[in-house]
């Protein structure tokens, strides 16, 4: 899959716990979910739950704790998927 | 001392959700009680209940998208639903300001929370799935989970706290913001209770035996409070919700005030003597009585209508008796009095304060709603007070004071004096 593909999907992932639509719309790799999109910091984990879901794969407490912007959230999500 | 008025109510119940409907619901003795597959499945021996029914686009008015995913706790649902009505009844706004309002509070209270959510949650994790629980496991099962939800959508920056009282919760609600506002710590308070409904909160009133079974072909007979052939309560649920406001604040408003609240009183019997657990403690019970129309100051004559707490169970009798005695008045001296369980059944937590949304509708529109399935009265409560104080059938009549109580396990009371309000 590439980069540009897991940026679609994780858009609609992120879409109903955004607050900055506008961020959203403009989605970069360097997009920040709690300081750009302005994502609650509770619902972090429920992204990361959706985002096993939808690319069946589990992501461990090491790569959660670095999932806090779009780039370092692809690149786990490219790992986990290699790793399949 | 300041004085207290009610400024806006909202109901989620079995028989109505919403204030027009529900007013038209207990006039016309309504009843919400139905029969309940699920309690069927599950071999329960009471197999109705009254559970309010909401729809997907009435949720969406009150709930968000986002909080609605992976949303299982009905209580907060009902109280969330109710609150925000009975906040917008009071014409208060429910903008977004980045200042919390101060003046404003809530005490809305529940005997558990999101129990369906508590049950999905405790299967995951003996799954070994604790990390699929998810942002809003806690939220949905604390026991502040209503008052937080409403905290946060009203934006409320005074006290924000649950009470919790066995079926009294709803009466001390409203008593515990009635004091609060009478001492100046704030303008108003939502107070007000909640209930979940289902299986996992019933369950432990089915084992006791103390519901009903013997109404399951014919489920809006089965809540009979004060009859000859009550054989225990209907389980209910929903939510009640009445703001609680300063007279001063209501006026400078231009608020419609419903009514006053001229006094009250909250006790428990100690499980000392009569009482236990489960069984109320008669010498509480009328000082409780006794002592809220000592703080409304006004005499036991003063009374028009008495709302009970009077469930269908076999302490119906009792409960008249400790009436007649705490007010010393009993045959056709006796004020009128009704029981909503009769429509609604019995919404635990939920009960006081939806019951007392009820007598605040009464007093405000002129009227005594009939009790249903009491067409045959037990010989111990027509022993006490005449027929005519048991209405069957909707009065129409100007009230001055109703009085409202509550009991519930633990031995625990409330009483609450509600007036029409004068300048």
């Amino acid at each position: 899959m590439s980069n540009e593909e897991i940026k679609d999907k994780l858009k609609s992932i992120v879409k109903p716990y955004v607050k900055n639509e506008e961020a959203l719309a403009n989605l970069t790799p360097d997009t920040d979910f709690i300081n750009d999109l302005q994502v609650n910091s509770a619902n972090l984990v429920d992204i990361i739950l959706d985002v096993e879901e939808a690319f069946d794969i589990t992501i461990d407490n090491q790569s959660m704790e670095r999932m806090i912007d779009v780039k370092s959230t692809i690149e786990i999500i490219q790992n986990k998927l290699a790793e399949k | 001392m300041k004085r207290v008025v009610i400024t806006g109510l909202g109901v989620v119940a079995p028989n109505g959700v919403g204030i027009t409907t529900f007013t038209h619901a207990i006039k016309h003795g309504i009843s919400g009680i139905k029969f309940d597959q699920r309690l069927a499945d599950l071999n329960f021996s009471c197999q109705i209940a009254g559970e309010p029914e909401i729809d997907h686009n009435t949720k969406a008015e009150y709930l968000s998208d986002l909080e609605l995913r992976n949303f299982n706790s009905s209580g907060i649902l009902y109280g969330v639903i109710a609150g925000i009505d009975a906040w917008k009844d009071a014409g208060l706004p429910l903008e977004i300001n980045d200042e919390p309002d101060w003046d404003s509070g809530t005490i809305f209270g529940t005997g558990t929370s999101g129990i369906d959510k508590f049950r999905e949650s405790i299967y995951k994790i003996d799954n070994l799935e604790t990390r699929k629980l998810g942002s809003t496991a806690v939220a949905q099962t604390m026991s502040s989970g209503i008052s937080a939800y409403l905290g946060g959508k009203l934006g409320l920056g005074n006290q924000v706290t649950t009470n919790s009282s066995a079926c009294t919760t709803g009466t001390e609600s409203i008593l515990m913001a009635y004091q609060r506002i009478k001492s100046g710590y704030a303008k108003r308070m939502l107070a007000g209770s909640t209930s979940d409904s289902g299986p996992y909160i019933w369950g432990g009133f089915d084992a006791m035996k103390v519901c009903t079974f013997r109404h399951n072909e014919t489920p809006e007979k089965g809540s009979r409070p004060m009859s000859a052939s009550a054989s225990g309560f209907v389980p209910g649920s929903g939510a009640g919700a009445l703001v609680v406001e300063d007279l001063e604040s209501a006026i400078s408003r231009g608020a419609k005030i419903y009514c006053e609240i001229i006094g009250g009183n909250i006790n428990s019997g100690g499980q000392r003597g009569e009482g236990t657990m489960t069984a109320p403690n008669p010498t509480a019970v009328k000082k409780c009585i006794r002592e809220a129309i000592a703080d409304a100051k006004i005499n036991g004559a003063d009374i028009d209508a008495i709302n009970g707490h009077l469930t269908a169970t076999s302490k119906d009798g009792l409960e008249i008796l400790n009436w007649t005695e705490a007010l010393e008045r009993k045959g056709d001296d006796f004020p009128y009095i009704n029981s909503l369980k009769s429509m609604v059944g019995h919404c635990l937590s939920a009960a006081g304060s939806i019951e007392s949304v009820a007598s605040v509708l009464q007093l405000h529109h002129g009227f005594i709603f009939p009790n249903i399935n009491c067409e045959d009265l037990h010989p111990e409560v027509t022993s006490l007070i005449g027929e005519s104080r048991i209405p069957r059938q909707l009065i129409e009549k100007k009230l001055e004071i109703i009085a409202k109580a509550s009991f519930g396990f633990g031995d625990v009371n409330a009483c609450i004096i509600f007036k029409k309000y004068e300048k």
